[in-house]
């Protein structure tokens, strides 16, 4: 049932000419390994406002890359959902674009269960060909992060979405659900795209390509279930040592994470409550309006006062009903996936404490002498190499991080406001027009009773 | 047998007006017109001013309210909210008003005018009081009547009712009325001496009695249902408008919150902290800009309410047209039915039963000068009946002319102040649009500059 294809060159031909051709400013723009155009498209989009739309930041892209298999103005979505995506880190290096869409459900004897379809661009030479479609389900999304923060436990991978919510679910699979699942899917593969190191990660790669049984048979390489839970309770103990010896950085840190943790998980309940309450007060202006339609029909001389309130009101409602939708899409989900990246940094805390604890551990068995000591002081080195390494992937990933996060951060924020600017600028538009009809009319009828 | 009095008793005469006011020929010539043209409702402007002249010459003001104990009538101590009443005669030369009458009344004193005022005047559309208890609160509001919000709007809606008498070309000459604003001892006594309670017709309370009415004038049945609707549809507005008012404020409290985390999450952060720490600052300012806007919201209700609450108004003047009718309707069967009798008796026939007719049946036939003694009694009460009853219709229809004139004057004053009251939503609408564009445009400022 998970079927994919490899996309040949032949089916993106079948694309409008219209797009990448018009964009492209004619011939061979250079492909942006080299840094010199890179640092154009850098700067360019950088100093695109925030506010325009999205499409031009990728069609200016488009126009300085050589991808002839890609149009920015395809007719499927996938690319539409490329566009959703604002600037995130490392814009130079984009030859890699992923979308996630067309859930569907499927059914065996023994369960119920949703796959997704990805579809894969690039121009890498790495990969076999330039185009990929794969069917994935969520187990499997769960099974690359492992991967992932196996291969590079100190790098902050992205965050999955949870795998169930239990408060207010009331069938595991319904629509909004599986929506919101799948853009926060579609968000954590293109951040691990977007990543310096994660995107070159082999299991990435295969779990963008691979066709189902070769996904399958790939899985059951890497080490068991049961000797990876080993290693979780062997963490646990050992983290605690850890957090003894931590440097006075990651102090910092985690302090930093532990605050963060609080205020944003605050946020997100805050965020949820509102939508929450705009949700209760667009169910009730639904019924204000039509009460004045219904009076009008009693009033003969008041009909057309009544009737123009009731539009207004009907306006506003439609109004709210966008600025809902809005904050739905610009700041529930931002700061829904920084709660999840709070959990996933104190994760990543303790496995550099667990790290250290290692190599901590091994230091005072050299001390104390208490096992055979022939092998300790290479074994020490080793480790030593690992806690530095891991120490600085960690550091250089989190000044990334909290730059992505400020910068998210503050996208959302700016996005609720201006929808509620737009709210609000509806609205007075309705009221005052209705204001000026009635004085216009007022004036209208004075200048008529006139003998 | 005119239902509008000028009655010396109940109405003003020109004589008591001059404490209020110096000697004004304008004045008195005014009042001449208006005992003249009492009851006729005359449109054009003219007539309009020179019936106002209450609102001309003089201000009415409710200008505070204050608790108060005291004993009441079982001798138990009780709280309650008095009212003061100014009373203000502006001068005619320089427009300068001179404080002429202050006085305090409770709300209880209030009920007891406008109870007076619907029994003498059945057929005018009396203004109805402010409503006691608070009703279609949303959850701000305490449904407590000691809350200063409510007695705050309840002073308003007193003042609204006196001004709407004093603005009624009839009612604002009532003595007892003037009594009520001039006179603060035993105005009660004066009022209950009236025997306007004895005047009341108990029927016109009793309303869930039914008067089987033959030929009702269908204005009034019309009107009848036009009153239904509008109190239909004005509670059912108020009270989506009650709920709705309830989730606006959940909205904007909500976003307080962001104020105070939005702080706190400033402390850990170094660039974005201003930005934050400033962007929190306007939500609390949103958050609280709520409470004034439902404030206002409040006073609109209120204007609906008033209107919700004239609808029993009108419906008091068709039950008292219907009771009208119904007594004239009883009269003319009561007469039919007497000179059918009457009818019978002289030729000797029985076709319609009745007592005699049956005593006679059972204790033997009466003699020529019973007989005859009873077509004299009968013949005198159908004489008196026929009087009645023509004095009856003579009243019905004088009462049908001067309510629908009122009525008249009734509805335009309604659509007027509707349509007011629309428009100052819409304009209450485009305030809150705009305060709400100016927080979240400073909000937007701030998190761009993170």
């Amino acid at each position: 049932m998970e079927g994919e294809r490899r996309a040949s060159q032949a089916r993106s031909s079948g694309l409008p000419a219209g797009g990448a051709d018009g964009e492209s400013p004619g011939g061979g723009a250079p492909f942006p390994g080299s840094s010199g155009s890179s640092a154009l498209l850098q700067t360019e989009v950088l100093d695109l406002d925030e506010d325009e739309d999205d499409l031009e930041v990728f069609s200016k892209d488009a126009s300085l890359m050589d991808m002839n298999s890609f149009s920015p103005v395809m007719p499927t979505s996938p690319l539409s959902m490329i566009n959703q995506i604002k600037f995130e880190d490392e814009p130079d290096l984009k030859d890699l674009f992923i979308t996630v869409d067309e859930p569907e459900s499927h059914v065996t004897t023994i369960e119920t269960f949703i796959t997704y379809r990805i579809i894969t661009k690039t121009s890498r030479g790495e990969f076999d060909s330039s185009e990929f479609e794969v069917r994935r389900r969520y187990q499997d999304f769960l099974w690359l992060k492992g991967k992932l923060e196996e291969a590079h436990p100190t790098l902050i991978i992205p965050p999955l979405p949870e795998k169930f919510i239990v408060k207010g679910m009331v069938e595991r699979f319904n629509d909004d659900f599986i929506e919101t699942r799948r853009k926060a899917l579609h968000k954590f593969l293109n951040r691990i795209a977007d990543h310096p190191t994660l995107t070159f990660n082999e299991d990435f790669k295969i779990f963008l390509t691979a066709q189902a049984w070769e996904l399958s048979s790939h899985k059951k390489q890497g080490p068991g279930l049961l000797s990876r839970m080993g290693q979780t309770v062997r963490a646990v103990a050992s983290s605690m040592r850890g957090v003894k010896n931590r440097p006075e950085e990651f102090m910092e840190m985690n302090n930093f994470i532990e605050l963060f943790s609080q205020k944003i998980n605050l946020i997100d309940k805050i965020s949820q409550r509102i939508y929450k309450e705009e949700r209760e007060y667009f169910d009730e202006m639904k019924e204000y309006g039509p009460i004045h339609i219904l009076w009008s029909a009693s009033e003969e001389d008041l009909v057309d006062t009544l009737k123009d309130v009731a539009s207004c009101i009907d306006r506003c409602c439609k109004a709210t009903e966008k600025r809902m939708s809005g904050l739905s899409e610009a700041l529930l989900p931002v700061v829904h996936e920084y709660v999840l990246y709070s959990e996933m940094l104190m994760g990543v805390m303790k496995r550099r404490d667990q790290i250290q604890a290692e190599l901590d551990s091994k230091v005072e068995a050299l001390t104390y002498k208490k096992a055979d000591t022939d092998l300790l002081p290479e074994e020490i080195g080793k480790l030593e190499d690992k806690v530095e390494c891991a120490n600085n992937a960690l550091k250089a990933d989190w000044e990334r991080w909290k730059q992505n996060m400020q910068n998210d951060i503050k996208l959302a924020f700016t996005d609720m406001a201006e929808e509620n600017i737009h709210y609000y600028e509806q609205c007075l538009a309705t009221w005052e027009s209705f204001l000026t009809s009635q004085t216009n009319l007022h004036l209208e009828e004075a200048s008529e009773d006139k003998p | 047998m005119e239902q509008a009095p000028p009655d010396p008793e109940r109405q003003l005469q020109p004589a008591p007006l001059e404490p209020l006011g110096s000697p004004d020929a304008g004045l008195g010539a005014a009042v001449g017109k208006e005992t003249e043209g009492a009851g006729e409702e005359s449109s054009g402007v003219d007539t309009m001013t020179h019936n106002n002249f209450w609102l001309k010459k003089i201000e009415i003001s409710v200008s505070e309210a204050e608790k108060r104990t005291g004993r009441n009538a079982m001798n138990m101590q009780e709280t309650y909210t008095a009212y003061l009443i100014e009373t203000r005669s502006i001068e005619h030369t320089d427009g300068q008003s001179v404080l002429t009458d202050s006085l305090w009344r409770r709300y209880s004193e209030f009920e007891l005018l406008r109870s007076y005022l619907l029994v003498y005047y059945p057929h005018i559309v009396v203004p109805p009081l402010p409503e006691k208890r608070a009703e279609f609160v949303w959850h701000k509001l305490s449904a407590d009547n000691m809350d200063p919000d409510f007695v705050e709007r309840r002073r308003i809606g007193l003042e609204n009712f006196l001004l709407r008498i004093a603005s009624h070309p009839l009612l604002c000459r009532d003595k007892i009325f003037y009594l009520f604003l001039t006179q603060e001892g035993n105005w009660k006594e004066t009022v209950n001496e009236t025997g306007f309670q004895l005047k009341a017709d108990s029927r016109l309370k009793a309303l869930n009695a039914t008067f089987r009415v033959k030929n009702p004038d269908k204005r009034f049945t019309d009107l009848k249902h036009y009153s239904d609707e509008l109190q239909s549809v004005i509670s059912h507005l108020l009270r989506v408008r009650a709920r709705v008012a309830d989730r606006l404020y959940g909205v904007y409290k909500v976003h307080g919150n962001y104020g105070r985390v939005f702080s706190e999450w400033s402390a850990i952060e170094k660039e974005m902290g201003d930005g934050l720490q400033s962007a929190g600052h306007h939500m609390d300012v949103y958050a609280s800009s709520i409470d004034d806007i439902l404030e206002d919201e409040e006073h609109y209700a209120d204007q609906l309410k008033e209107y919700l609450f004239y609808a029993e108004a009108l419906r008091a003047v068709c039950r008292k047209h219907e009771l009208m009718q119904y007594d004239l309707e009883m009269a003319a069967q009561d007469l039919a039915s007497k000179k059918q009798q009457c009818e019978e008796l002289a030729t000797g026939t029985v076709r319609t039963f009745s007592l005699k007719g049956m005593t006679t049946k059972l204790f033997g036939q009466e003699t020529p000068e019973q007989r005859e003694a009873r077509i004299k009694v009968l013949e005198e009460q159908i004489n008196e009946g026929e009087q009645q009853l023509k004095s009856k219709n003579l009243e019905g229809r004088e009462f049908v002319k001067n309510a629908w004139a009122d009525i008249e004057r009734f509805k335009e004053q309604k659509n007027r102040d509707l349509k007011e009251a629309l428009i100052s939503y819409a304009v209450m609408q485009i305030s809150m649009c705009k305060k709400g564009i100016q927080v979240w445009t400073n909000a937007k400022e701030c998190f761009s500059k993170m």
